[in-house]
């Protein structure tokens, strides 16, 4: 600890102590709220936290995508998965579950934390030339960033659009709802029919909920 | 120095202007180009439109679009072969002679399979543009593996060609079977792109960039002493591009997601999926870890003979037609990789021939696949076949023909593909593996020959040995089955199942059957065996052209070879 705050200037020591305390603060209101709202909001607080620290860090842009990714979407996610499941909801967490489920993470936690020390004290990884630039640089992270995604990986930036059209196409063909089920009576078109007409409903992106909704309708109209 | 007063320095923001964009070649990159831009004016057609253009006009608008790219594609080769091959947009794509014939070979599979998929959904009536879209993207994904330069487009480019495959796989919404399909294949895949992308990383992390070339040459001019982290990044490439191209110990999702998923589907994933796959790995290994030759070709040994064996011996067992052909797809993949494992251009060239080869193979397979199981996609029991050249005999032979090019028989553009691929091998000094390819080769003879037998064998119905459950085992009853197929329901009068034995019930305790129809059930009720009613055989112009076009190309190049070959040559001659 002495060695890291000698380098720091004293804002930068009080900036990261008041951060490390909203993280911890936050961390443990996640683990200890009953109510799991509030366990989420707490875990916004440390993102925010963290958020800081990368600021202080001269890690900008990562601070930045803190902000947006995590506590803009993961979290509000959460928050509508918590919404939609029930708020009041009890639920047992610490009912069942097996010994080993307890016992691993801890063991693959010991093991992760042994392995950081480690790396922390030599360093044998690559045979390369080192990838990563000075912590301070010439230019910030965000500017470099930005050049890099201009120039070097234009084309890759460019190309994740076209990722983003196939998860809206996706999303469109396999949450839209299936073909009606025809009823047990109902006959092929030639034959009389002992239902009411009824249109198949045809899938496109543009439309056709309309025809299986009024479809539904006289199902029931009938049927009653 | 704040970070804020960095960030609006003066020094910082005359950097920012002196910004110098990358030169955007874009001829280089037409063909995705087109491909994409077809699909949003698709997209942008069928959402504007008032009412719903029938699937024939996306399919003309599609097997358009591939032609177009087709074009475009020929004129990079054609700029290639007078200029050299070149990089283009900050060096993230190779326009060489082997990536030029990944884009002619992607158009081509995007032209044959609106084809196929044209025929499907017009019998299957599901409109709508989506299909089309799907494999538009997912065809531009495949080109983008081919052309890339750079390990971050790499995976892009399989990222957009695996995701609308998973979509694909999941259309047909009637049947559980899909939905189960498009789970799998979306779960493993999503798991093999994160072993994909962790050996990305790890190959940054030991060479310092994600440029292909610049790993090529930072490994020619290094000698990385301890390579752990480099071996373990190349490692774990080859499962993520394992896992694409089905090869054994990462094949496992191949037989459910093609017996799930929508026919026509399968085949256009089995082309495009292997032609991106391979295409890819193919440079990486080619051109980025020459100097790990010695590191991944027992890597490669040992994935080809688990494959071909693997691949070959459990399509002997399989009495789904479509599963059967899955593992066959396996096999052939143990072909392919077969030239990738002889670590040669010639090798290289071999394997390009031979995924030429193998997609139209496969697109037209799947085709005739297509229409044999019938209304609802459901027939795909190798009992469906008996007898089916009496019934469909132009059908049946050219399912025979494309058969006898995927077990290589000679006078097929199948015989000199194999032919090749050991060939490459054996020059490489695998004898070995030369053997087991022959072997396997040997074996997957047998359940071709099956099929085809089955088809030109005895009618159907006739025989008492075939007891085959009337519905296919995974739909279900057969009641259930009727209830959940609404083309079954909607019929209109012409075509009917007539293994929905419960519909032909129905009507005829309505009483409302002609005569003819009502024998004909009469038929399928006593009879052990299940009849295929023939007017559920029809088959649309659209699959007529399909398969006029793959079984022109599996014969006529089978028996005059050398464009062809010639074409693949100078693809690898590019390097």
């Amino acid at each position: 600890m002495p060695t890291l705050l000698a380098a720091a200037t004293l804002p930068d020591a009080i900036t990261f102590a008041v951060a490390a305390v909203i993280c911890v603060a936050g961390a443990l209101g996640v683990v200890l709220m009953r109510n799991p709202v509030h366990a989420a909001l707490n875990l916004v607080m440390t993102l925010f936290g963290i958020a800081v620290l990368f600021v202080e860090e001269d890690a900008q842009f990562l601070a930045a995508v803190q902000v947006i990714v995590y506590t803009g979407a993961i979290v509000v996610l959460f928050l509508f998965v918590i919404m939609l499941l029930g708020v009041d909801r009890q639920e047992q967490v610490f009912a069942d579950g097996f010994v080993a489920q307890r016992l691993v993470p801890l063991l693959l936690g010991a093991l992760v934390l042994v392995e950081v020390l480690l790396l922390a004290h030599q360093h044998w990884v690559t045979g390369a030339a080192k990838v990563s630039g000075a912590a301070r640089g010439t230019r910030t992270n965000v500017v470099a960033l930005g050049r890099s995604l201009f120039t070097t990986y234009l084309l890759p930036f460019e190309v994740t659009s076209a990722l983003l059209v196939v998860a809206v196409i996706g999303a469109v063909v396999l949450a839209r709802r299936p073909h009606r089920v025809p009823e047990p009576g109902e006959l092929p078109d030639g034959a009389v029919r002992a239902a009411p007409p009824a249109e198949p409903p045809v899938p496109s992106v543009g439309g056709g909920e309309g025809a299986a909704d009024g479809a539904d309708d006289e199902t029931k109209v009938v049927s009653r | 120095m704040s970070p804020l007063a960095a960030l609006l320095s003066p020094a910082h923001l005359l950097a920012a202007n002196g910004l110098v964009l990358p030169h955007v070649n874009y001829t280089a990159i037409m063909p995705e180009l087109i491909l994409l831009g077809g699909m949003l004016l698709l997209l942008g057609i069928s959402a504007v439109s008032p009412r719903h253009l029938p699937t024939q006009v996306y399919a003309t608008a599609t097997a358009g679009i591939g032609i177009a790219s087709l074009i475009a594609s020929l004129v990079l080769w054609h700029d290639v072969q007078k200029g050299g091959p070149f990089s283009a947009v900050a060096r993230a794509v190779d326009i060489d002679g082997f990536a030029t014939l990944v884009l002619v070979l992607c158009s081509c599979v995007v032209i044959l399979g609106a084809f196929f998929a044209a025929g499907f959904l017009e019998r299957e009536q599901v409109q709508g543009v989506e299909y089309y879209a799907l494999a538009l993207i997912s065809a531009s994904g495949a080109m983008l593996m081919g052309s890339a330069n750079d390990l971050i487009l790499v995976f892009l480019g399989l990222e957009i060609l695996s995701i609308p495959l998973y979509v694909m796989a999941g259309l047909d919404q009637r049947r559980a079977a899909s939905g189960e399909a498009a789970m799998k294949y979306f779960l493993l895949g999503a798991f093999s792109s994160a072993v994909f992308v962790y050996g990305i990383a790890l190959t940054y992390g030991a060479t310092g960039s994600t440029n292909l070339a610049s790993i090529g040459s930072f490994l020619a001019q290094n000698v990385v002493v301890s390579n752990g982290v480099l071996l373990g990044g190349l490692a774990l490439l080859l499962v993520g591009f394992g896992f694409k191209v089905a090869a054994v110990p990462f094949h496992m999702w191949t037989p459910d997601v093609y017996a799930g998923s929508p026919t026509p589907a399968v085949g256009f994933m089995a082309a495009v999926a292997k032609i991106g796959a391979f295409g890819a790995l193919l440079r990486v290994l080619f051109s980025t870890f020459p100097t790990l030759r010695t590191s991944w070709q027992p890597i490669l040994w040992a994935l080809a003979i688990l494959t071909l064996l693997l691949g070959a011996l459990v399509a002997v067992v399989q009495r789904d037609v479509k599963r059967m052909l899955a593992y066959s797809s396996i096999n052939h993949a143990g072909f392919i990789l077969l030239g990738v494992q002889a670590g040669t251009s010639r090798g290289a060239e071999a394997s390009l021939y031979y995924l030429f080869v193998y997609s139209v193979l496969v697109l037209g397979t799947f085709g005739v696949v297509a229409v044999v199981g019938g209304r609802g996609d459901e027939g795909h029991g190798i009992e469906r076949y008996r007898g089916l050249a009496h019934r469909r005999p132009l059908l049946a032979g050219s399912m025979a023909v494309l058969l006898l090019a995927q077990a290589g028989a000679p006078f097929t553009t199948g015989f000199f593909s194999k032919l090749y691929v050991i060939e490459a091998s054996i020059a490489a000094h695998s004898y070995a593996l030369a053997t087991v390819a022959m072997l396997s080769a040997a074996i997957a003879t047998f359940f071709y020959l099956r099929l085809v037998f089955a088809m030109f064998g005895e009618r159907a119905g006739r025989q008492a040995s075939v007891a085959v459950p009337v519905a296919p085992a995974g739909a279900g009853a057969p009641g259930g089955a009727a209830g959940q197929f609404p083309p079954v329901g909607t019929l209109p009068a012409g075509p009917a199942v007539a293994s929905a034995a419960g519909v032909l019930t129905l009507e005829r305790a309505a009483g409302l059957v002609d005569p003819g129809r009502a024998e004909a059930a009469a038929v399928a009720d006593d009879d052990a065996g299940p009849v295929v009613a023939d007017a559920d055989l029809q088959v649309s112009p659209w699959v007529w052209v399909g398969l006029a076009l793959c079984v022109g190309t599996t014969v006529v190049l089978g028996i005059w070879p050398s464009p062809l070959v010639d074409f693949a040559r100078h693809a690898t001659l590019l390097f």
